[in-house]
């Protein structure tokens, strides 16, 4: 039971972090940043990849979030700001194939295999009677809920967090309000594909393995969390994450589903979309 | 380059005519975009596999029998599309088809991770088709297609699913029922496409269930989308050109194969 919701967090944990950036860039610009699970690959490869070269974990991770975010700007600046007026299909395509361009990149550049993360950690791993939690899904724990945390405060409390959710409300006034919308959104995708990375580079701790198209199932997966989340809330999709996390878990757990998570996730959205669109926690916005 | 080699790469590409016209009827004509095509094809080869294989039906019943199979099921995926809209109904889409999948992934019935082996090939008066008359075969078939699509679009049909794209709220507001025709183009995307993948499982003569997982969809979609959203020939021209051109760069899967050995003397892919 305590083992079961342990690891339902350890999960919704990552589902946190690769859904933050997506709600952000779905509540700004409503499109759909699959490419975003690229980026989720990208940091955790390429965290790894530095590490493989020796340099120390804390520096190998922060020069791959800077990148990653750096990796986000140039997909929103160079791809996604071209087509924004031609629909939301236009950019939706281009992001997927990007996001196919930058697996085959990845398994181009760093070989299609799965590469352990040999790293050693300074944490106790938990183990009682009926618990057992590695130091690596105690990291992945603690990080989430700093970043959740640092995610509060930086959204209701300084200038560009307001900047930020004003954009999400509606991108046109803000802009005649005088905020410079283009660096808010820039400012989301930097924010988004760091957490993204971030994400990448917990879950290749957890499960000891990164490789390149590591980003398949999350991409779409995340999806699932923006829906249930009531699209461009950022707390409901906090929320979810844990919601689909535990529900998954334990339907798997005690009713022996016939289809494994992902499906049951994915049928979730389906059912969702139909009969729910706004979420569970979104406003009625039309 | 031998003769079944290329047989086998035109079939390819024919198969890949008839999916990209029946996914161009649902994007570029209706206006529905669609990412889970391939789970429409997977559904029409599951269908014959099922009917052949387990059930031990000739080719010709089977063949009328799943491609009405596909066609219901193509109405039934596509009701999500009378609630969604737009990028909605792209995820919900997206959705269906990991759905699908791990039905065939998971199900017993479906053959599980293994697939189903052993198609028969179609024969005619007690004679097997070769390869050589299969490719005829097919062939047969994508002008079928072709022609199909041809006359449905100057048919009325064609002025609804116009309306549908261009504007579903002005079309409701003239009458035209927009359910109506989003049903009547999944019902027909679903019907081609399922007869692509029994035209596909027939020449394999295995299927299995990552045959039909999400990349495909893309793959299918990027047919569309360089041929020509919402023309008659673009996707015929996308399916030909994505189906040859991996096999034209075919140096450059060398180069990344050779490249992974390089490195740790195996290679995955």
């Amino acid at each position: 039971m305590l083992q079961n919701i342990v690891n339902a967090l350890v999960l919704g944990s990552s589902y946190v972090m690769i859904a933050v950036g997506l709600t952000l860039v779905y509540g700004i610009l409503k499109i759909l940043h699959i490419a975003h699970a690229g980026i989720y690959a990208f940091g955790a490869i390429f965290a790894v990849y530095l590490c493989e070269i020796g340099l120390p974990l804390v520096f190998a991770v922060t020069l791959s979030l800077i990148l990653s975010a750096l990796l986000g700007m140039i997909i929103y600046k160079g791809f996604y700001k071209h087509v924004l007026d031609r629909g939301r299909i236009v950019p939706l395509v281009m992001s997927v194939g990007l996001f196919a361009t930058m697996e085959d990149l990845y398994r181009l550049v760093w070989g299609p295999y799965k590469r352990p993360f040999d790293v050693y950690i300074n944490l106790p791993d938990v183990m009682t009677m009926d618990l057992y939690l590695s130091s690596r899904g105690l990291l992945m724990l603690i990080v989430t809920a700093v970043v959740i945390v640092l995610l509060y405060l930086l959204l209701m409390r300084t200038k560009l967090g307001k900047s930020l959710r004003a954009c999400s409300n509606d991108l046109g006034l803000a802009g005649a309000f005088g905020i410079n919308t283009d660096r808010s959104v820039a400012f989301a995708f930097l924010i988004g594909s760091s957490l993204a990375a971030l994400g990448g580079i917990l879950v290749g701790l957890y499960d000891n393995t990164v490789y390149p198209t590591m980003g398949s199932v999350p991409s779409y997966k995340a999806f699932v969390v923006v829906v249930l989340g009531g699209f461009g809330s950022i707390r409901g999709a906090v929320v979810a994450s844990y919601i689909l996390a535990l529900v998954g878990t334990f339907v798997v757990y005690y009713f022996g589903f016939l289809l494994p998570r992902d499906a049951i996730a994915f049928l979730t959205m389906i059912l969702l979309l139909m009969f729910k669109p706004e979420g569970l926690f979104g406003k009625v916005r039309r | 380059m031998s003769l079944d080699y290329f047989l086998t790469v035109s079939v390819f590409s024919m198969i890949n005519m008839i999916l990209a016209s029946s996914l161009n009827i649902l994007i570029g004509y209706a206006g529905q975009v669609s990412l889970g095509h391939a789970a429409f094809f997977g559904i029409g080869a599951y269908a014959s596999a099922i009917l052949t294989v387990n059930l031990g039906m000739g080719y010709w019943p089977a063949l009328l029998l799943s491609v009405f199979i596909s066609g219901l099921i193509g109405l039934l995926l596509g009701l999500p599309a009378l609630r969604v809209r737009e990028d909605f109904l792209v995820l919900a889409t997206i959705g269906v088809n990991f759905v699908v999948v791990s039905v065939f992934n998971y199900v017993k019935f479906f053959g599980g991770p293994y697939g189903i082996l052993g198609l028969p090939r179609p024969s005619l008066f007690g004679h097997a088709f070769t390869t050589r008359e299969y490719a005829l075969y097919v062939l047969l078939w994508t002008l079928v297609v072709v022609f199909l699509v041809r006359y449905l679009s100057n048919t009325y049909l064609e002025l609804g699913f116009d309306a549908l794209r261009e504007d579903e709220d002005a079309a409701e507001s003239v009458g035209v029922s927009s359910p109506r025709y989003k049903m009547y183009a999944f019902a027909i995307a679903g019907l081609l496409s399922g007869l692509a993948g029994n035209l596909w499982a027939h020449y394999m003569t295995v299927v299995f269930p990552d045959n039909f997982s999400f990349p495909v969809s893309i793959g299918i979609l990027t047919m569309v989308v360089i041929g020509g959203v919402g023309t008659l020939v673009g996707p015929l021209i996308g399916a030909i050109i994505v189906t040859i051109l991996p096999e034209v760069v075919r140096f450059a899967r060398d180069y990344r194969i050779r490249n992974s050995r390089e490195h740790k003397g195996v290679d995955l892919r």
